[in-house]
């Protein structure tokens, strides 16, 4: 079956914007109650681990990324994958120039 | 040619219909497009990779905090205690609700509901000042403190944290003077962060008072809600830097 050229414009309903609104403010709420925790080296993952979360949550349905076109998503994901591949390249870079003289 | 491609009229509330030949369609689709789907969509793509160059944009801030944040790491756990949860908190909730009413907002548009639509776009404009109201509050202390880089920049707060509440209450040591400098770095990089954050706003609340004016008269519920939509992922997308510059601004170095 072969993907339509046109598709019909999907209008998200509200009950999902207040299931997603209800879902980043429980997320604010825990990522402010995790960062009083001491968990060490965990702290900053599961802080990013949750503004990521909420960051995908925002971006599927807010955005409407959910529903939109195959070059849509795939253009997204690309911009994302090219987006972590700089930064992780950059900090392993950094990383690794004194590496064992810590 | 009827239309230019600049024309500013394309979404008018009243000519909804042909104006020439018996070429008919609505006055909103552009003649280069084959239909309103193929232009609704070339449009959304469009603005996603305007979106992506504004990701890359923060992400050269985001990495420059990574790596100072590493190299300095006492310093910058120091500073970060001079930053309100409180108050970062409630801007989060407020940035958090103002895309909850701009995605139904969106909605409003898309059933044609104006007086929705306008009181969606008039509670995304009120959060989206009180927002910027909170963080006014929250930089005018660091003006106090003088903890603001520059020539006045105070290191009172580092050397001597009993004589500064917020870091008295964090328990902080006393830092080294060469440590302590370090603290203007990250101040540097906050009111770079934040500020081009700010920027956004500003630009987004301005954009947003010129949509509830258009938005009166009816023009976005016609039908052609593209830029309605297109302004929603622009706000979206801001509030997802916030999302990210909440954490690790003010919270990762709490414990």
């Amino acid at each position: 079956m072969s993907e339509p050229k046109e598709h019909a414009h999907h209008i998200v309903s509200p009950k999902v914007y207040v299931v997603i609104l209800f879902a980043l403010l429980v997320g604010t709420a825990t990522t402010v109650w995790a960062s009083y925790v001491d968990l060490g080296i965990f702290n900053p993952i599961i802080a990013l681990a949750i503004a990521c979360t909420k960051a995908t949550l925002v971006v599927l349905f807010f955005m409407h990324v959910k529903y939109a076109t195959k070059l849509t998503k795939l253009t997204i994901f690309c911009g994302g994958f090219l987006f972590i591949t700089l930064i992780g390249m950059t900090l392993a870079d950094y990383i690794t120039r004194a590496w064992g003289q810590w | 040619m009827p239309d230019s491609p600049l024309i500013a009229h394309t979404d008018s509330p009243v000519a909804n219909s042909a104006h020439h030949g018996d070429d008919a369609h609505p006055s909103y689709l552009r003649h280069h497009f084959e239909s309103v789907e193929q232009q609704a969509d070339t449009t959304n793509f469009a603005m996603w990779l305007f979106l992506l160059t504004e990701v890359m944009f923060f992400g050269g801030l985001f990495t420059a905090y990574l790596i100072y944040r590493n190299w300095y790491y006492p310093a910058f756990v120091a500073a970060s205690h001079q930053l309100s949860i409180p108050l970062g908190g409630l801007n989060t909730l407020l940035l958090i609700t103002s895309s909850f009413t701009m995605a139904m907002g969106v909605w409003c548009a898309e059933t044609r509901r104006k007086s929705g639509l306008v009181l969606c776009l008039c509670l995304t404009f009120i959060l989206g000042l009180g927002f910027l109201g909170i963080k006014t509050i929250e930089y005018s202390e660091k003006f106090e403190k003088h903890h603001v880089p520059s020539y006045h920049y105070s290191l009172n707060s580092f050397l001597n944290p009993d004589s500064d509440p917020a870091a008295k209450a964090a328990g902080d040591k006393p830092l080294p003077l060469d440590v302590a400098r370090h603290t203007e770095v990250y101040f540097s990089l906050y009111f770079a962060m934040t500020g081009m954050h700010a920027l956004h706003m500003i630009i987004g609340i301005a954009i947003l008072g010129f949509m509830i004016f258009r938005a009166r008269a009816g023009a976005y519920t016609s039908g052609h809600v593209t830029f309605v939509e297109n302004f929603g992922l622009y706000w979206h997308f801001v509030d997802i830097v916030w999302i990210f510059l909440f954490p690790l601004l003010y919270l990762i170095s709490r414990h």
